[in-house]
């Protein structure tokens, strides 16, 4: 229960605050955020995140890094010999995972085969076509008549792409896949295996690609256009000047300077994942996680979903305005 | 391309897995309340009672500041329903409050039609927000909510039962928003009628299947509070402004001259009660049930009216967008008939109409022929007689010359001759 204030809260149409002992003029209205609170932890949270990248480039452990614990499809099926597969394939695989009484049901996208191919052409097609069809369930079940208290969400809200460490330029498909699903999903590049870069190479790096991005009109995640106010483009701007994250995955502790950390040990040295003076892996998590995961999920929900929503309901009414020769601007507004 | 999944996308199925270290995502919740602070809260309160029960008072008891104007008079024609918005600031949280007053309720001598102007408000609100979610370019974040979240229903403090037009009321709306029923003005009864108005209130609502709301009780940080409240309801109110000085402090009391009513001394009026549950415990509770019971209620209700139906298992899903393009083309041939008869019926009509105009038109074509004949006939006739009348003058004429040279013939032979001759011959 909420506590009474002891120093009266002022303000309600300009009252003045009271003495220190009398608090009649707290309504309580603050308390709704810890109703709020309450009701999110009851309902628990969804998270459904995709990867995708060429095998070999630390998908799967770099999934099991972030959530600190086996959650990719390899360690839950164990699968000894893992065949690289003749076409892309969409594998899902969901968890619940609890933290300090906080309930996740995280869902783990895998694309194996994405980039495999000798002739990878269109295989951003597939891919393309499963984030769309989680639309049209979302969108199948917000119009049904009877519908679901909570609708289930199984949209995708982030999809980390993997870019092989090469240290100069992105390939074509990398190019083409991000400019293409920019479009439909929130988009976070991250450089795969970083740990095969200098320092000095990966910051070249990182800036030939942001630069590619730019040319090529790629809007990674945050995008510039949906900050809200100054404070968010102040801190996206920095996240911005620091994308695409170098990343180093482990989920093999080792002893480092008395502590158990997580790393990659090699005869050269030990890299430590969670160390940012080593690999940025610390940044990604707090970016997907700790700070930005709902502002992800509502870009997600209010602005690519409504995107398709609005293209999908167009669809039928385009041909039947073109033939009446309706403008479109009116369409929108004499709907239902 | 394969398209597996390995376990179903729902709640079920779904393995739990220990986590190994600290992740981070506990932080969820501080991250949706920042979200919701940003954007600010709007709660709507609709308050229902006679006039003169003290709504607007306890409105402003509750939110602790000077919301209206005037008290309204009791000679209104109808029940009108006048909402004001306010916008509220506690520490860092914003609230948009709607306080929607039902003007001139158990005013009229007939009351029959009171509930209707109330329901129809609140089934307006809800067809707004149903407007937009149906929208194609909608706005549903930043949309202005403006169901009723809260409904309080103020019984008279008569001390024996509900009157009729209560519950003829509050079941009208028990099925549409969350009805809060509160005893007004509530220092008029003691402490044991009270007791007895309750019980008898709240079998009243029982027995005539009034749906209240119901403090929930399925969390359990707040089942316990939550049940005991339950079982106060109705809450006994008193609602005041002002300030009496009891002791050292000043409190919001009501000063008779035999003692002093203070409104947040939980021996004297229920007002606590109301403040805690209303707003500190379950204001998010009554937004949730809204949206989720009332609402979705009234979309169904709507949408089937309007014709649209669900998916049975077996049969291909009807989507929302299908079926109003079916709909709207049934509409539009239906409106395409429609224009054809009435084309066709235009063009009988004038088809008729001119046929009747030729009709008079030959018919005056005949009767000038008629009278042109008529005319000229009358015309010969009468040149005929302007003949003969001619001819007889002319005869006349003749004759008169004739007879005036005979005349001048006898005058020159002789005047007696003549006489004689005149004379023999008028023999």
């Amino acid at each position: 229960m909420i506590g009474h204030t002891s120093v009266a809260v002022g303000g309600l149409y300009g009252e003045k605050a009271s003495g220190p002992t009398v608090d009649f003029s707290y309504v309580g209205i603050d308390a709704i955020l810890e109703q709020m609170r309450r009701k999110a932890m009851k309902q628990g949270f969804e998270l459904n995140i995709m990867v995708v990248g060429q095998s070999g480039l630390g998908k799967s452990t770099l999934m099991n890094t972030l959530f600190k614990s086996k959650v990719s499809r390899k360690s839950v099926l164990a699968t000894s010999q893992e065949k690289i597969p003749k076409t892309i394939e969409i594998k899902s695989i969901s968890h619940d995972i609890e933290e300090k009484g906080v309930r996740m049901k995280l869902t783990v996208i895998d694309t194996p085969g994405f980039g495999d191919q000798i002739n990878n052409e269109n295989c951003w097609q597939p891919i393309m076509k499963f984030i769309n069809d989680q639309y049209e369930a979302y969108l199948q079940e917000e119009i049904n008549i009877n519908r679901k208290k909570r609708i289930p969400d199984s949209r995708v809200h982030c999809c980390i792409y993997f870019i092989p460490p090469t240290g100069h330029c992105l390939r074509p498909l990398d190019v083409e896949f991000m400019r293409r699903l920019s479009k439909v999903v929130n988009i976070v590049p991250v450089i795969a295996k970083a740990d095969t870069l200098t320092l000095e190479e990966r910051d070249f790096f990182k800036k030939k690609i942001r630069e590619e991005l730019r040319a090529n009109g790629i809007d990674v995640y945050p995008q510039k256009e949906f900050d809200e106010d100054a404070e968010d483009r102040m801190i996206n701007e920095k996240i911005r000047e620091m994308i695409p994250f170098a990343v180093v995955g482990s989920d093999q502790e080792y002893q480092v300077n008395g502590r158990r950390l997580l790393g990659r040990k090699t005869k050269w040295g030990t890299i430590e994942v969670e160390n940012i003076a080593h690999c940025e892996f610390a940044y990604l998590r707090d970016l997907l996680i700790r700070t930005h995961m709902q502002n992800i999920k509502d870009i997600t929900s209010s602005i690519h979903y409504e995107m398709y929503r609005v293209r999908r309901l167009n669809e039928n009414n385009t041909v039947v305005a073109h033939a009446n020769g309706i403008p479109e601007h009116h369409l929108a507004a004499h709907e239902m | 391309m394969r398209f597996t999944e390995m376990e179903v996308l729902t709640g079920e199925g779904a393995r739990a897995v220990p986590l190994a270290g600290h992740v981070g995502f506990d932080s969820m919740p501080d991250q949706l309340v920042n979200k919701s602070v940003n954007h600010g809260f709007c709660f709507n309160i609709l308050c229902v009672g006679e006039t003169g029960l003290g709504k607007s008072t306890l409105m402003d008891t509750l939110f602790n500041t000077k919301f209206e104007g005037e008290p309204t008079q009791h000679n209104q024609p109808g029940v009108t329903l006048k909402s004001n918005t306010y916008e509220l600031q506690e520490s860092n949280v914003r609230l948009k409050l709607t306080v929607v007053n039902t003007v001139g309720f158990g005013d009229q001598i007939n009351k029959e039609d009171s509930y209707k102007s109330i329901v129809e408000f609140i089934d307006a609100q809800f067809e707004a927000y149903l407007q937009e979610e149906l929208k194609i370019k909608r706005t549903l974040h930043s949309y202005h909510d403006t169901r009723i979240h809260a409904c309080l229903y103020f019984i008279a403090p008569t001390g024996h039962s509900l009157k009729s037009l209560d519950l003829v009321t509050m079941k009208k709306l028990d099925s549409k928003v969350n009805i809060i029923p509160i005893i007004a003005k509530s220092d008029a009864i003691s402490k044991s009628e009270l007791a007895k108005f309750k019980i008898k209130i709240t079998s009243e609502l029982v027995s005539n299947g009034v749906q209240i709301y119901q403090f929930p009780t399925d969390d359990e940080s707040v089942a316990e509070i939550n049940s005991t409240m339950n079982s106060h309801l109705p809450f006994a109110v008193v609602g005041s402004t002002e300030e009496v000085k009891i002791g050292n402090k000043m409190v919001k009391a009501r000063q008779y001259p035999w003692g002093t009513v203070q409104v947040e001394n939980e021996n004297h009026c229920d007002f606590v009660k109301l403040r805690e549950m209303l707003i500190r415990v379950n204001m998010e509770d009554l937004r949730e049930q809204t949206h989720t019971r009332h609402y979705e209620l009234y979309r169904r209700c709507k949408l089937e009216e309007m014709g649209f139906k669900d998916t049975d298992p077996d049969s291909k899903p009807f989507s929302l967008q299908e079926t109003y393009e079916a709909k709207r083309n049934e509409f539009m041939g239906e409106l395409q008939k429609k224009e054809e008869e009435m084309r066709q019926m235009f063009v009988q009509r004038v088809k008729e109409k001119e046929a009747e105009l030729k009709e008079a038109e030959k018919e005056l074509h005949e009767k000038f022929d008629r009278l042109k004949k008529l005319h000229q006939d009358e015309k010969k006739k009468l040149e005929e007689k302007k003949k003969s009348l001619d001819d007889e003058l002319n005869t006349f004429k003749q004759k008169k010359t004739a007879a005036e040279l005979l005349q001048n013939q006898a005058q020159q032979a002789g005047g007696s001759t003549t006489l004689k001759r005149d004379k023999e011959r008028k023999k």
